[in-house]
């Protein structure tokens, strides 16, 4: 069974369609990329799920049960947590504050401060520092950890490398590497095609609000995905 | 020189009553962005309610009012909750005009609706001889006891809520709620539900400083637009989002008060006014903005 499912899941910005009928599922243990041009339909596929958008309820389903247009905090407190797009880290609570507000949904598992500052040994050493005096590597960490304090079943995250320089991707996509031979299940959502196939089993291209192109990470080919990602 | 001492000390007991005034109204504000209008009435509200409380418990006049207000305390918990979570939470949004519209509102329906049950005379709680015992601090110099425990009530409160937002989950939430909504919510946090505890909380504080008030003085059910205002000024002077700037607005309004009407008995309240117009030229953002 799939840990995450969506049938035919559309979604509107008022009477703007932003999504037509997209099917992607995901399994425990895996980790799946989903690559798209700007304004593919990447982002609200993300709000979507995390319910930051309305959708059908038989539309997502999660470990088996439906979940579509459930409230954002009743969806993390199922189990998917959502590394958002600009790090979204709240300004006003120092950096372990901002770790501490990712356990606010108290679920039971493996990541609490400790765990999360080994895999990080940085965001210890700035533990009492404003989340906004942290370099964008350092921000991208504390948001992965974040997210992690609130041991999800599935962790997705959006766009990693957004804004950061190619040595501190390295290092945020190494960590996630760990993490995910760990057997973490992972959505990945990246404008990086190459850094897409490398950390991911499977791919999804979105192109307008469709999937137009899904399949093992290793076997397509650069043709596949240019074809399907920038539709030419 | 007695006399100025006297002044100033008299001036900062006076500022404690409107700190108390102006600590609900802060919080609302730092979590939410919302101006309540009705504020100052829900503070007669409270006193209302707590003297027609006292007088029916029936206990001897220096233990009613207190007990008065413990079973005040949970009903105005329940009512702040309440009046959130069904009626203001639907007014907040990027429009400030929805909410100071309906807050407007409640305060002429609060107003009427005492002046119909209670007509319009100014009525006090019965503390039994609280309201006039002093203190003689020296040759010159008392204090009044009532005064100097609403003080004492209001530093401590203070330091309370500061203590609540700045070390407890509720208080890490909070901020968080007021910084990204969005982002709160996917940790997990009902930002309506917090919304409603927060303003939980504020009508706690008013509901002491309604018995508090009532105690000290005589109110009267058109009082309220008057104690808005102070709060306000008190809230403004300190700075947005910080109690212990609240404090400190509340402490400047009463002493230049009371040296207005050391000077002048008709410079009180204006004087008051002038302080809060010049911090507005000089610092708009406040004495102490935004720190928590």
């Amino acid at each position: 069974m799939a840990l995450l499912r969506t049938r035919r899941l559309e979604a509107y910005y008022g009477d703007f369609q932003a999504l037509f009928g997209v099917d992607f599922e995901i399994d425990a243990g895996e980790v799946v990329a989903l690559v798209g041009a700007n304004g593919a339909g990447k982002s609200t596929f993300l709000k979507t799920v995390c319910g930051l958008l309305p959708a059908p309820r038989d539309a997502v389903a999660f470990l088996g049960e439906e979940i579509g247009g459930l409230t954002a905090a009743k969806i993390v407190r199922r189990g998917i947590a959502l590394v958002p797009e600009g790090r979204r880290l709240f300004p006003s609570l120092s950096v372990e504050e901002n770790l501490r507000m990712g356990a606010y949904v108290k679920r039971a598992g493996p990541w609490r401060l400790e765990s999360v500052y080994r895999l990080f040994p940085r965001l210890e050493e700035r533990r009492a520092v404003s989340a906004t005096a942290l370099s964008g590597g350092e921000q991208q960490m504390a948001a992965i950890g974040r997210a992690l304090m609130g041991n999800p079943r599935l962790l997705i995250c959006d766009e990693l490398s957004l804004g950061l320089a190619p040595v501190v991707v390295k290092e945020i996509y190494q960590a996630l590497a760990t993490l995910c031979h760990d057997g973490l299940t992972a959505v990945i959502v990246e404008q990086d095609v190459a850094v897409a196939q490398r950390v991911s089993r499977r791919l999804y291209c979105m192109q307008e609000g469709r999937i137009t192109l899904s399949g093992v990470s290793g076997e397509l080919t650069r043709e596949q995905i240019s074809q399907a990602y920038f539709g030419v | 020189m007695l006399s100025f001492i006297d002044t100033i000390v008299q001036g900062i007991l006076l500022g404690g009553l409107y700190a108390l005034f102006a600590l609900g109204q802060s919080l609302l504000f730092g979590v939410m962005r919302l101006t309540n209008t009705a504020h100052g009435d829900f503070i007669i509200l409270a006193a209302f309610a707590a003297s027609s409380l006292a007088m029916a418990i029936g206990l001897p006049a220096a233990a009613a009012p207190w007990a008065a207000l413990l079973l005040l305390l949970p009903l105005s918990f329940g009512a702040g909750y309440a009046l959130q979570r069904f009626v203001l939470n639907g007014t907040l949004g990027r429009d400030p005009l929805p909410s100071l519209v309906v807050t407007f509102g409640l305060a002429i329906v609060i107003q009427n609706a005492l002046q119909q049950i209670f007509t319009a005379d100014p009525r006090s709680i019965e503390s039994g001889g609280l309201n006039t015992a002093s203190l003689s601090l020296s040759a010159g110099l008392s204090v009044g006891v009532l005064p100097l425990l609403i003080f004492g009530a209001a530093v401590v409160l203070t330091c309370g809520l500061q203590l609540l937002f700045d070390r407890t989950d509720l208080g890490r939430a909070f901020r968080a709620v007021s910084d990204d909504r969005e982002a709160a919510e996917m940790m997990g946090i009902d930002h309506r539900h917090v919304y409603a505890l927060a303003t939980g909380i504020a009508f706690l504080l008013v509901a002491v400083a309604g018995t508090l008030h009532g105690m000290k003085t005589t109110v009267s059910a058109s009082d309220g637009p008057a104690l808005l205002l102070y709060a306000f000024e008190a809230v403004i002077i300190g700075g947005m989002g910080s109690f212990y700037g609240t404090l400190a607005g509340g402490l400047i309004l009463g002493v230049t008060q009371d040296v207005g009407f050391r000077i002048d008995p008709g410079w009180g309240i204006w004087s008051g006014h002038v302080a809060f117009l010049a911090m507005l030229l000089l610092r708009p953002s406040g004495l102490f903005p935004r720190t928590r």
